[in-house]
């Protein structure tokens, strides 16, 4: 599965793994993974440390976690991705809508 | 699955084993056709069209194999199974009746179990391959219906996104015929007062969802940028178009360039498109990165739209792309990269053009970056003239009617100064008049250099000498910026009168602000000297464009208050006209 989901021990947030590209492909999968989530979680994040890829329909996707998270209010990380990875993040300067580590 | 009725040929030139088989297939509830040798099962195969012909390997005038390939040939795209009946045992003569065209055998004596295992077997596959076939008959027509649909779409986006300027000598751009179905959009229009606009666009997604968001883009860049409106207005209103009309998750990222040659200034707007590069004269070379997101994420109140100032002289060049350059992949999945553009910005030769050499160097990079051709790029020469080509339209200054006697005062104040141009507006106002419309660069350039000069020299007291180097440039940008936020009690008044005349008409411009002033009395530029002004305000440029555009240039109270008037006649004009 190109998309593993995990919850954390504090059991309210969600931990989703994407592995290989992040791109259209994925697009089924990864709205699945949050949308089956349940209500307690209140906290994700994007765990990017097996993506070798993203491209700008992955970034809409990151958008779409962020309106389903509560929009402005979401809290969401990103987190471990490579250096290719990141520069498609900030091109778009999307560290000013999520936390990018 | 029910059995159902096939027609049959059966070839064979003995008449027991035909007979036999015959028997056996009619009880199966198929139709037969007999012939008895291979030339025969050709002439009934073309007339009777059976669903599965049964063949003798040997036989007189035309053997199997010579008829199997006969038959295949008429067959065409048509699946008509060929069975050969044989009591060959030998390997090799099976492997030729294999070669010849055939699908698979019956021995003799035969077995009725078999036979009509074997005709079932292949009745499926038969029918599995008219199915695909048909199906595959479908995709080919809707795919052909969809690049229709597309080239129609094409042409209606085309009318509305027109290339504008695009075809003027200083730009050079690549774009694929279809880009906007890529999501790329590239537009630029001659600015009012004179100068470009530029916006390069990239929406996620491909095919008709970003061929949609194309649309309104194309409409508020052309309809804003004609009136006179600034890159950091227009993106404003794509901004908030965007966001209201995409779903979350579809965006643009894009760059807004906003040239003024006469000044010699680029401004610059990049919101996730990659990098762009400011190539100057002298071979240095400035990137101006990404710092905004993407159009369509941010609502309105969020939305920032300052641009980047970039002092340039004639010579400079400015290139801009969308992701698709250095996304180009080569056979083994490298990326063309920055990397890329700074090999190929090497290699440049002191004749050639950078754009020439990137696009040169991303297709020899990658074979499928020339093929699905994803990728837009466009460079943009700083010249001291540039011939911008009137792509406006513009009717005659014909009879209509219009005002031609009217005034009036318009005032903006406080923290107005610093969220709007009311230039647009003003603009709108004066070309009301029939007379004024094909004027409207002039009269723009005069309105501008009024309020430019009571805004920055007036109202925000900022030194226009800073401006006459590359670092005191920026800080007057910088400090421009900040000053802005401090406008308590200041306004800029104009008020604008128009009056008719034998032949023409009068417009009066009165600007007034609520600055200091200054000393306009000796101003050598102000009392009629010519040569560079040292003063405060009106450094040179806009005082000697006012003087030279206007019939009159008049300053009163402390040099806050001034007032030109000009002059238009239908005659005059219309020399004018036949050679814009």
């Amino acid at each position: 599965m190109p998309i593993q989901t995990s919850l954390a021990e504090d059991g309210k947030t969600l931990v989703i793994r994407i592995e290989g590209r992040f791109d259209f492909s994925t697009h089924q999968a990864f709205r699945d993974s949050y949308e089956h989530a349940g209500a307690k979680v209140t906290n994700y994040v994007v765990d990017l440390s097996d993506t070798t890829y993203l491209d700008s329909s992955a970034l809409g996707m990151l958008l779409l976690l962020r309106d389903h998270a509560g929009g402005d209010s979401a809290r969401i990380s990103i987190e471990n991705c490579n250096s290719d990875v990141r520069r498609i993040l900030s091109i778009s300067n999307f560290e000013q809508l999520f936390a990018i580590k | 699955m029910t059995q159902h009725s096939l027609r049959i040929l059966i070839a064979d030139d003995s008449d027991t084993d035909r007979l036999i088989l015959q028997a056996l297939i009619k009880r199966l509830g198929h139709e037969v056709i007999e012939a008895t040798d291979g030339l025969e099962a050709v002439e009934k195969f073309r007339e009777g069209s059976p669903d599965i012909v049964l063949l003798d390997a040997l036989m007189p005038r035309m053997d199997g194999m010579e008829a199997a390939r006969h038959i295949k040939a008429l067959a065409g795209e048509r699946l008509v199974p060929i069975i050969f009946l044989t009591s060959l045992s030998d390997a090799e003569d099976l492997a030729r009746c294999l070669e010849a065209g055939g699908d698979d055998f019956l021995t003799k004596p035969y077995s009725r179990v078999i036979i009509e295992a074997k005709i079932k077997a292949f009745d499926r596959m038969r029918r599995m391959h008219d199915t695909l076939s048909s199906q595959h008959e479908e995709i080919s027509e809707r795919n052909r219906q969809l690049l229709e649909e597309q080239t129609i779409a094409r042409r209606v986006f085309d009318n509305v996104a027109h290339t504008g300027c695009l075809d003027s000598p200083n730009i050079r751009y690549h774009a694929s015929p279809l880009s906007v179905f890529n999501g790329d959009v590239l537009f630029a229009s001659p600015r009012p007062a004179g100068g470009m606009l530029i916006f390069l666009g990239d929406f996620t997604g491909h095919g008709l969802p970003a061929a949609i968001g194309a649309m309104p883009v194309a409409e508020i860049f052309y309809g804003m940028a004609r009136k006179g409106f600034s890159g950091a207005d227009v993106l404003r209103e794509i901004n908030q178009k965007l966001k209201l009309i995409l779903p979350t998750g579809m965006f643009c990222c894009g760059a807004m360039v906003e040239a003024d040659f006469k000044l010699g200034q680029l401004r610059v707007w990049n919101g996730g498109l990659p990098e762009a590069w400011v190539l100057r004269g002298d071979g240095e070379q400035l990137l101006l990165p990404s710092r905004h997101l993407p159009l369509g994420i941010l609502p309105p109140e969020q939305f920032e739209s300052v641009m980047e100032t970039v002092h340039v002289q004639p010579g400079d060049r400015l290139l801009v792309m969308t992701d698709g350059v250095l996304e180009a992949a080569n056979g083994r999945g490298e990326l063309f990269g920055l990397a890329g553009i700074r090999r190929c910005l090497e290699q440049v030769e002191p004749a050639g053009h950078p754009f020439d050499v990137v696009l040169e160097g991303v297709r020899a990079f990658s074979d499928k970056a020339a093929e699905s051709d994803d990728l837009t790029l466009v460079a943009l020469d700083i010249t001291d003239q540039p011939a911008v080509p009137d792509v406006s339209g513009q009717s005659l200054p014909s009879a209509l009617a219009g005002p031609t006697e009217w005034r009036c005062e318009y005032e903006i104040r406080e923290r107005t100064l610093g969220d709007f141009s009311p230039l647009p507006l003003l603009l709108h106002i004066c070309l009301e008049v029939p007379g004024l419309r094909t004027r409207g660069g002039e009269i723009y350039t005069l309105l501008s250099e009024l309020y430019n000069n009571a805004l920055e020299h007036g109202v925000l007291q900022l030194p226009s000498e800073w401006k006459r180097s590359a670092e005191g440039f920026g800080r007057y940008y910088s400090e421009r910026q900040a000053r802005l936020a401090r406008v308590e009690g200041h306004y800029i008044r104009f008020s604008l009168h128009h009056t008719r005349k034998p032949g023409g008409g009068r417009l009066r411009v009165v600007c007034e602000d609520s600055g200091a002033g200054f000393d306009f009395r000796n101003h050598p530029l102000v009392s009629g000297e010519t040569g560079e002004g040292i003063g405060p305000r009106y450094a040179g440029r806009g005082l000697l464009l006012l003087k030279r555009l206007s019939k009159n240039i008049t300053f009163r109270g402390k040099g806050n208050h001034v007032e030109i008037v000009y002059d238009w006649n239908f005659s005059a004009h219309q020399g004018d006209g036949d050679d814009r």
